[in-house]
């Protein structure tokens, strides 16, 4: 045997840090979009009247069904964590796959959501908002940045939870060794947990 | 097996071979030698770039009106200057070449928690530095900001703003990648017997480091990201015409700017932490002190950034809180001098080359850190504020103390790292003609900066010229200096003595293994009993 075909370093292996350097890694994540919530709470400060009206301009309802989705989603997730230490690979998969098609799904309202908007000239640099007052300019700056943003994370975390799929279904991922699975649930709670803070404050708020 | 460990054990990490040749075998290596090398090789190219960036503006000043560059140029000079200096060098520097390289070493581990993530947050460097200096050669001329991308200018501005901003924003997350790693690494990979009040003073000081990292990155990542979409997309939220408030950005930007200043300086107190006791043969005077001097600087640190805009426009409470507050984080600074100085009171002291870097930080950091205290202090600011004096202050504490603790480190860690030993003397006649144009070049600044000197003009006064020619002469001077100690370092990589385990007699874990070390450092994992300044 020669050295050349040894692994140089074993593998380290090593749940406790692997998911310290996912909460630490949501925590930049929380600070991230922290940004972004002083500045609308600035702006809101600011603008209270003009906040007031254009938040009427977002749909509740369409808002409410979306939070709804993503807490059943971040409940599935959960529970496929809790399939695979049952060593029930298969329940894993269809809890993970319902995950994906409620992302799917939450994405499929936000775009119907944007695209009733812009239909109705509202979207940065329109004339409709132009002409409309600063506190609604910023509002909706902020809105579609803001809910643009937490959608790019949605997109990203279904990448994630996609490729932890593959795993378990190659059975890389199984009920002793799951810390994978557990750091794209923790991902996902994260994607959840910003939505709860965008939903009150775009929808809710009036 | 353990016949293969012990014999790969034996080669050093520069000439195992792994899966891949050549370059290759350095680029896609999850060794942290290997990448805190990557790093300290791409720095050197950039800051060679940047360095001579500056040389050039000091050239320009030499006289009054246009020497050798217009108004233009010399701004897209100070901005790629200062975006290279600080986001591509200072703040990564001390923790992605010596953190990466010394951290798992020093306590004891044979890589860092997550030695992929170290190789891709290699690779963002790259990509970042990259889309950067981009900026230089696409689209509509170089950026002309300065690196701080104030708004409204920066969305106003015709230059190629886009890839600055962007290649800053993409740095970030290789800042919170390392940042990331090293703390998972200290909470879980130390050595037995390593208790945290036994860890070594250097990878306590990356600890503080990457908790600044990780939680002051990702704020200028959001503001950077919104001048990306407010130059795009025109939505306004630091333009006054669209609703936005451009002091708002500065905020943003300094709650992470502020913070990344104690980025750039708490390595740079954890090597100098290391030096001292070394070649004083004593233990560290202070030790917890330092300690939490370390975390109360990192603490303390992120409430302090106002007092970048005492002139923009702010309460008069807000005011005299930054105010405080900056005088307050002097204080840990100040109890680290005493430490070390008190470490050096009766000591047996063996005067080496990295000694005498950290004697030269000394002075300049307690330069900096002074002329510090007299822009904290309100009514001083009014008059100072972005003249002259702030250059010089700003380059005494980053070049002063980063950059000669950067130096420092490199002379004190390059046996380890390559093996051999470098021309002491002429490091030391460097170090000296070095030291003597840096205080040329910065310290009539100070002087300028008092009797009225704005920053960043091309072109000045009659009355300002004397000191001018002094500064620009100092700058030459140290730039002979740089040549001299960088081209000594890199002909000793090949040519140098062949250096012991432990040439300077210290007592940390580093030297306690083979230089240069093996591919997985150590034989067996030490297990540790004793302080890590044991000199008794």
């Amino acid at each position: 045997m020669t050295m050349n075909d040894h692994v140089h370093i074993d593998e380290h292996r090593d749940d406790e840090g692997a998911k310290t350097g996912m909460w630490i890694f949501i925590f930049t994540e929380l600070l991230l979009f922290g940004g972004l919530f002083i500045v609308y709470s600035v702006y809101r400060y600011l603008n209270p009247l003009a906040f007031h009206l254009a938040a009427h301009e977002l749909s509740t309802f369409t808002g409410t069904i979306n939070t709804v989705i993503l807490l059943v989603s971040s409940m599935t997730i959960a529970m496929s964590i809790s399939a695979i230490q049952y060593k029930n690979k298969k329940l894993t998969l269809i809890l993970m796959g319902v995950t994906l098609f409620l992302a799917f799904l939450f994405l499929v309202n936000k775009y119907f959501e944007w695209s009733g908007k812009i239909s109705h000239g509202i979207y940065p640099g329109s004339t409709i908002l132009q002409e409309a007052s600063r506190g609604e300019i910023l509002f909706f700056g902020l809105y579609y940045t803001m809910t643009g943003l937490h959608a790019l994370h949605i997109i990203i975390g279904m990448a994630f939870i996609g490729y932890v799929m593959r795993l378990v279904a190659k059975d890389k991922i199984q009920h002793d060794n799951f810390i994978i699975l557990e750091n794209s649930g923790l991902y996902w709670h994260l994607v959840d947990l910003i939505w709860i803070f965008l939903f009150p404050l775009f929808y809710l708020i009036t | 097996m353990s016949e293969t460990v012990l014999q790969h054990n034996q080669v050093s990490y520069l000439e195992y071979q792994g899966r891949f040749k050549g370059l290759f075998a350095w680029i896609f290596s999850t060794d942290h030698k290997r990448i805190g090398l990557l790093y300290l090789y791409s720095m050197l190219v950039l800051f060679s770039v940047a360095a001579t960036l500056g040389l050039l503006m000091k050239i320009e000043l030499i006289a009054p009106g246009k020497t050798i560059m217009d108004a233009q140029t010399y701004n897209s000079f100070f901005t790629l200057h200062g975006i290279t200096m600080i986001f591509l060098i200072v703040v990564p520097g001390l923790p992605a070449v010596f953190g990466n390289f010394f951290l798992p070493i020093m306590i004891g581990a044979k890589d860092v928690a997550f030695p992929k993530l170290n190789l891709l947050s290699w690779w963002i460097y790259i990509l970042g530095a990259l889309v950067v200096l981009s900026s230089q050669f696409i689209g509509d001329g170089p950026p002309d900001t300065g690196w701080t991308f104030y708004a409204p200018y920066s969305f106003r501005t015709g230059t190629n703003m886009l890839p600055a901003v962007t290649g800053a924003f993409i740095l970030g997350f290789s800042s919170i990648a390392t940042g990331l790693n090293f703390i998972v690494t200290i909470h879980r990979m130390r050595a037995p017997g390593m208790a945290w009040m036994k860890m070594p003073l250097f990878p306590w000081a990356l600890y503080g480091t990457a908790w600044i990292q990780v939680l002051a990155t990702p704020i200028v990542g959001v503001t950077l990201l919104m001048i990306v979409l407010e130059r795009t997309l025109q939505i306004g939220f630091f333009d006054p015409a669209l609703g936005g408030d451009p002091i708002l950005y500065q905020h943003l930007f300094w709650i992470y700017s502020h913070p990344a200043v104690y980025i750039m300086i708490l390595p740079a107190m954890g090597v100098i932490s290391e030096i001292i006791p070394t070649f004083a043969r004593k233990t560290i005077f202070g030790y917890k002190a330092i300690v939490v001097s370390t975390l109360a600087i990192a603490f303390v640190g992120y409430f302090v950034w106002g007092h970048h805009m005492f002139t923009s426009g702010m309460s008069g409470t807000a005011l005299y809180t930054f105010s405080i507050l900056t005088f307050l984080v002097a204080i840990p600074s100040a109890i680290k001098i005493f430490n070390w100085v008190a470490t050096l009171h009766k000591a047996s002291i063996d005067i080496q080359t990295p000694f005498l870097w950290a004697l030269c930080f000394l002075f300049v950091f307690m330069i900096g850190g002074l002329s510090g205290m007299v822009l904290g202090a309100l009514s001083a600011n009014v008059h100072l504020h972005d003249t002259a004096f702030v250059v010089a202050h700003f380059h005494f504490i980053v070049f002063g103390g980063t950059g000669f603790a950067f130096f420092g480190a490199l002379h004190y860690w390059y046996p380890k790292m390559f093996g051999r030993m470098y021309d002491k003397g002429w490091a030391n006649i460097g170090l000296a003609i070095f030291f003597t144009g840096f205080n040329t070049l910065y310290l009539p600044m100070f002087y300028l900066g008092m009797i009225g000197m704005p920053r960043r003009y091309y072109d000045y006064v009659e009355e300002f010229h004397g000191p001018n020619i002094v500064s620009s002469f100092g700058a030459m001077l140290m730039i002979a200096g740089l040549i001299i100690i960088i081209t000594n370092l890199i002909r000793s990589a090949r040519k140098g003595e062949i250096a012991e385990a432990d040439p300077w007699k210290g007592k940390t874990l580093e030297w306690s293994i083979a230089s240069p070390p093996t591919l997985e450092n150590f034989d067996e994992i030490p297990v540790v009993t004793k302080q890590p300044y044991d000199y008794e």
